[in-house]
């Protein structure tokens, strides 16, 4: 059967508000992205002795490393809820567009990730008495996920269908989100500096590419990945 | 047995042992040994010519996926993990003679150099594609899970390095005029340079033989495989 015109947008939305539907009910996704980057953050504190003077470099390299291991956790789950229950077959029986489910898979990622953020920074806000609430490290953050979900939904479909799927996913997606993540740290440094944003142009620039290659690479190759 | 054995093949064994006993002779004979480093230096003419092969295997392992997903011809698939076998193998190569090249110019085994970052990243993204084959027994979505996973690793590779050049750096840049700033650069007089020359030209030949032993042995195995399933039925 042909997708009719338009479906692509609405299969699309269909699948994340599916996915945002579940986890309202369940909230077992975003919940324990928070517990573990809780926990992260707290390892983090007695590990680097966060005193003022050490914040002042490391802080963006903690939300970042953060933000990364929470992000598997949810990557992982997103992925494994449609593979054991047999969704994923059911959606690739459904007559639409293979990079639809795709992008919904992948938008629904980059909201719990979002969310996740939302609830870290006024926390670390709080625990540190410093001011996060800042619009430049809000783009930083939203460029860095886009790309880190980019990549994760694509990896993260892959993972799942195979043996070692536990421990595969975060192999198969650090040395591959390095350069996007580094890009991060660096550009949520300046910004946390209080310097402007043109000062971290190269490493936004950086940002930009990546995502938009890789949104086309896995708009390109998920096809292969789901097919039976 | 012996029968089936290529003779071209036979030819490339040959020749390709040939340049390696002249490439050898030429470092130590040939090539004068540097004023400042001493024989140390010669490790740059096997270690440039290593990572070299390295980056070629990469490169034939992403083409070959790209030619996997558009043909599904699993000839791809068997050119695409010979590619990356022999590529992690020179790059360790190339990790390790930069090393004993460093430990007397740096004064340090390791450092976190773009290059020497970059390089050992690319060696952790296909110790990654060996384990995601590896979890995975239908050889048809092996196959096409490691086509895709080269072409996204490879991709990456520039921009990692991109990523992490924005600090300084001491590698020395021998070919297209060497940064003053770097430790351990120096000029290459004609016959160092010939030396070089050859010594990248050997080991591209070098590649080409593994590449054909290993992807004849992968079909080999394919072929294993199948007769042990008939034998089954």
């Amino acid at each position: 059967m042909k997708p009719r015109k338009g479906s692509f947008v609405r299969s699309m939305l269909a699948i994340i508000w599916k996915d945002l539907a579940a986890e309202l009910r369940s909230r077992e996704l975003v919940s324990a992205m928070l517990v573990f980057a809780l926990l992260v953050i707290f390892i983090f504190n007695f590990a680097l002795e966060l005193d003022a003077q050490a914040r002042a470099t490391v802080t963006a390299g903690v939300l970042w490393v953060t933000f990364t291991f929470a992000g598997t956790i949810g990557l992982n789950r997103s992925m494994a809820v449609e593979k054991d229950r047999g969704c994923l077959d059911g959606l690739l029986l459904a007559p639409v567009d293979r990079s639809a489910i795709y992008f919904g898979k992948m938008l629904s990622n980059l909201a719990f990730m979002l969310m996740m953020a939302v609830i870290i920074l006024p926390v670390y806000s709080l625990f540190y008495n410093v001011n996060l609430f800042n619009p430049a490290l809000v783009l930083v953050i939203f460029l860095g996920s886009l790309g880190y979900v980019t990549v994760g939904t694509l990896l993260s479909s892959m993972a799942v269908q195979a043996r070692t799927r536990d421990i595969l996913l975060p192999i198969l997606l650090f040395p591959v989100v390095l350069p996007l993540v580094v890009a991060a740290v660096k550009a949520s440094t300046v910004v946390l500096a209080g310097q402007p944003l043109g000062d971290a142009l190269a490493y936004l620039n950086l940002m930009i590419v990546y995502d938009v290659i890789f949104i086309a690479v896995a708009f390109m190759v998920f096809d292969f990945v789901v097919e039976e | 047995m012996k029968r089936n054995y290529p003779r071209g093949l036979i030819i490339l064994n040959l020749v390709t042992i040939g340049l390696l006993l002249v490439a050898t002779l030429m470092v130590f004979l040939y090539a004068p040994v540097e004023a400042v480093m001493g024989m140390v230096q010669k490790v740059f003419y096997f270690h440039v010519a290593s990572t070299w092969t390295g980056m070629l295997g990469f490169l034939v392992a992403a083409v070959s996926g790209i030619l996997y997903l558009r043909s599904k011809d699993s000839k791809w698939d068997v050119v695409g993990l010979a590619g990356v076998e022999i590529g992690m193998f020179f790059t360790l190569i190339g990790i390790i003679t930069g090393s004993i090249w460093a430990r007397p110019i740096w004064n340090t085994w390791w450092t976190w150099d773009p290059r020497l970052t970059t390089t050992t990243i690319m060696e952790l993204i296909y110790a990654a594609y060996l384990m995601l084959r590896q979890g995975i027994e239908e050889p048809e979505k092996r196959a096409r899970f490691g086509a895709v996973y080269a072409i996204v690793g490879f991709i990456t590779v520039p921009m990692t390095f991109l990523s992490i050049r924005f600090f300084r750096t001491i590698h020395p840049v021998i070919i297209g005029g060497s940064d003053p700033s770097s430790t351990g650069a120096f000029d290459m007089t004609p016959a160092m340079l010939q030396t070089f020359i050859f010594s990248l030209l050997t080991y591209t030949f070098v590649f080409a033989t593994l590449l054909w032993h290993r992807v004849r042995l992968g079909k080999l195995a394919e072929k294993v495989e199948q007769l042990k399933l008939a034998l089954n039925d």
